[in-house]
């Protein structure tokens, strides 16, 4: 039984359609399937669709439908969501290298954790992370499945320049930076794989809904080697499904 | 040089490009962008016959000094940033024909922020993810993604065939906006307003707010009473819509515009409605607000009145568009009613709109269509 969303109003041409008030998989997932069929359904009125942890902001062109039709539209969807659900989940690997100058804050990590930086790149590159949403900057992912022993602040005085495919820690989130840009997260590795490029029709490697899984790289040269592919377009990302039981079982996440 | 195409000379303050904004990637991450004053630019564009969405340069405090290579057809709308055409100032909100040659000048902010230049045919800069805007933070979109700078020169596109190409001008009694240094903004309450303490609501209301020096095309941060939150002011992140006014834990409301990242994590207390956003993006640092609670009615309204001031300047625009357009409109706007079932050959050169109290005119050239 799908708990009817609750509407809100962001202004005249938008509403906020909120599944619960939770970090959640399953209300991820219903945010994920209601973003997906209204894609689908390619209204004339849908201007834009911002899918977030658990809920999606339908911006609306008044002009072409109303108020009232757009909510009841959206209601009629979310009604239906375990039907028409895709319940494919893609698990996205992401090569990364761990470590010296490509992770320069990994033995700060190590010891915060009283870890070994073996057991650092172990814990980290074990989960399946869940991609939440995209946002604060452009091919950013939301992760979410952080080992709680990894917890790390940030650093007191952010950097002026991270450079793109630098993954870090900051608290109990970890993330990977898409672009060139200033920032405070502890950095242990860095991916190869570019995240986000404008000019791809799919300008963001990865979406909403989305797991993804480090790989630790062995060497520079095996990094090189893929940056080098990517660059030409010859790279091919390892992707998989994610097994449906355990989809299906409701995990929490910090 | 045959080419249509118009050459940079100067900079100004901060001159990009940008059309009505990138939509349909946000999911990615992508920021939205676009015209501050979406209102403003559309305008521009439907004087001198473009698509509402054909790409302007957004002139910002001090314009640009433009030089043009071919003879064109322009408008300036907006904010007044005495522009002059060969050492002469023009007429804003109007088409102005300029000749091979000529400059355009900028002698600075007379009235608002931000002035819209549109050319007839639109800036023909390459279409990044559905948009030719410029998002500087990320270098993409508009010219190389970043502000104009000296001997920039854009492309000019074709212009609209069916576009009556000849000056239009507004008769000077009825020089349309001025926006001055006090503004009364609509606000429709919500996403997180059941955040803030009752009293904070009131407060919000209730008092005079000042535009910081911290406004630019992300945001406008405010300066006044302080907004207490119920609990505290962090949500799970969510979608960010176009006049959000979101409140972080200092208790200063943030009102969140065209640069604005996708998602973000404080309380909104309520978002400006869309009429409005116009008189946002033409305050300037230590302008006042004043905010006034409407019903989202109410701002529905208030949009379609400001729809109809922009397709009565252009009739055949109303004529073509989609009958859900048409009704929309012939619905909520007196304003439109003449051209509903008039003969378009023989309608009145004139549209004449009526908003917050001030009558608009815009004069309009149809011989034909």
């Amino acid at each position: 039984m799908v708990k009817k969303p609750t509407l809100k109003y962001a202004g005249d041409q938008g509403l906020l359609v909120e599944f619960g008030d939770k970090i959640d998989v399953k209300l991820n997932d219903e945010v994920r399937n209601l973003t997906f069929q209204m894609e689908q359904s390619k209204e004339d009125w849908i201007i834009d669709l911002v899918p977030s942890y658990k809920s999606l902001l339908v911006i609306f062109n008044p002009t072409l439908s109303t108020r009232k039709h757009v909510e009841n539209y959206i209601l009629e969807l979310a009604a239906d969501l375990e039907k028409t659900s895709e319940s494919t989940n893609r698990v996205i690997k992401i090569p990364t290298l761990y470590g010296a100058d490509f992770g320069m804050d990994l033995e700060f990590v190590a010891s915060n954790s009283n870890l070994t930086t073996k057991e650092v790149i172990s814990l980290h590159s074990k989960p399946k992370y869940r991609v939440f949403m995209i946002g604060f900057a452009p091919g950013f992912p939301y992760l979410g499945g952080l080992n709680k022993k990894l917890a790390t602040p940030r650093l007191k005085s952010p950097r002026l320049k991270i450079p793109a495919g630098s993954v870090g820690i900051a608290d109990n989130q970890t993330g990977i930076y898409p672009n060139d840009s200033p920032g405070g997260w502890q950095l242990i590795g860095r991916t190869p794989l570019n995240l986000f490029d404008p000019s791809r029709e799919k300008p963001s490697l990865l979406i909403a809904g989305d797991y993804i899984k480090f790989e630790p790289l062995e060497s520079i040269d095996e990094y090189s080697d893929i940056k080098s592919k990517v660059e030409l377009n010859h790279y091919e990302l390892e992707i998989s499904n994610l097994d449906n039981q355990e989809n299906n079982k409701p995990k929490s996440h910090e | 040089m045959n080419e249509k195409s118009i050459t940079i000379l100067e900079p100004g303050l901060l001159s990009t490009i940008q059309d009505i904004g990138r939509y349909g990637f946000q999911k990615y991450g992508v920021p939205v962008s676009g015209a501050m004053d979406s209102f403003a630019l559309r305008s521009a564009n439907v004087l001198v016959g473009n698509d509402m969405n054909s790409a302007c340069i957004e002139m910002t405090v001090i314009g640009p000094s433009i030089k043009f290579n071919y003879p064109a057809l322009i408008s300036v709308t907006g904010g007044d940033l005495l522009i002059k055409i060969d050492d002469k100032k023009i007429d804003r909100w109007s088409a102005i024909e300029v000749k091979a040659g000529s400059v355009l000048t900028s002698d600075g902010i007379q009235d608002g922020m931000r002035a819209y230049l549109a050319i007839s045919g639109g800036i023909n800069v390459p279409v990044i993810m559905g948009s030719r805007s410029t998002y500087i933070p990320a270098a993409f979109g508009g010219y190389k993604g970043r502000p104009l700078m000296p001997d920039d020169t854009l492309i000019i596109g074709e212009p609209n065939p069916k576009t009556i190409h000849e000056a239009r001008s507004l008769p000077e009694e009825l020089e349309p906006v001025h926006y001055g240094h006090s503004h009364i903004i609509r606000v429709v309450l919500g996403p997180q307003n059941n955040n803030f303490t009752s009293e904070s609501i009131n407060t919000f209301f209730d008092s005079r707010y000042i535009v910081s020096n911290n406004c630019d095309r992300t945001g406008y941060r405010l300066s006044g009473p302080k907004l207490n939150h119920e609990e505290n002011a962090d949500i799970i992140s969510d979608g960010t819509q176009i006049g959000s006014i979101q409140v972080p834990s200092d208790g200063n409301p943030i009102i969140l515009m065209s640069d604005r990242g996708p998602t973000g994590g404080y309380a909104k207390i309520g978002t400006v409605i869309s009429t409005d956003l116009g008189l946002i993006a033409q305050s300037r640092p230590d302008d006042n607000l004043v905010f006034r609670q409407v019903s989202v009615k109410e701002a529905e309204a208030a949009f379609f009145e400001q729809e109809s001031i922009l397709y009565s300047m252009d009739p055949t625009l109303f004529k073509n568009a989609s009958n859900k357009v048409k009704s929309a409109l012939s619905e909520t706007s007196s304003s439109l009613s003449p051209y509903i079932d008039e003969d378009f050959k023989k309608v009145q050169r004139h549209a004449t709109v009526k908003i917050k109290g001030k009558t608009f005119n815009f004069g309009i050239s149809i011989e034909s269509n």
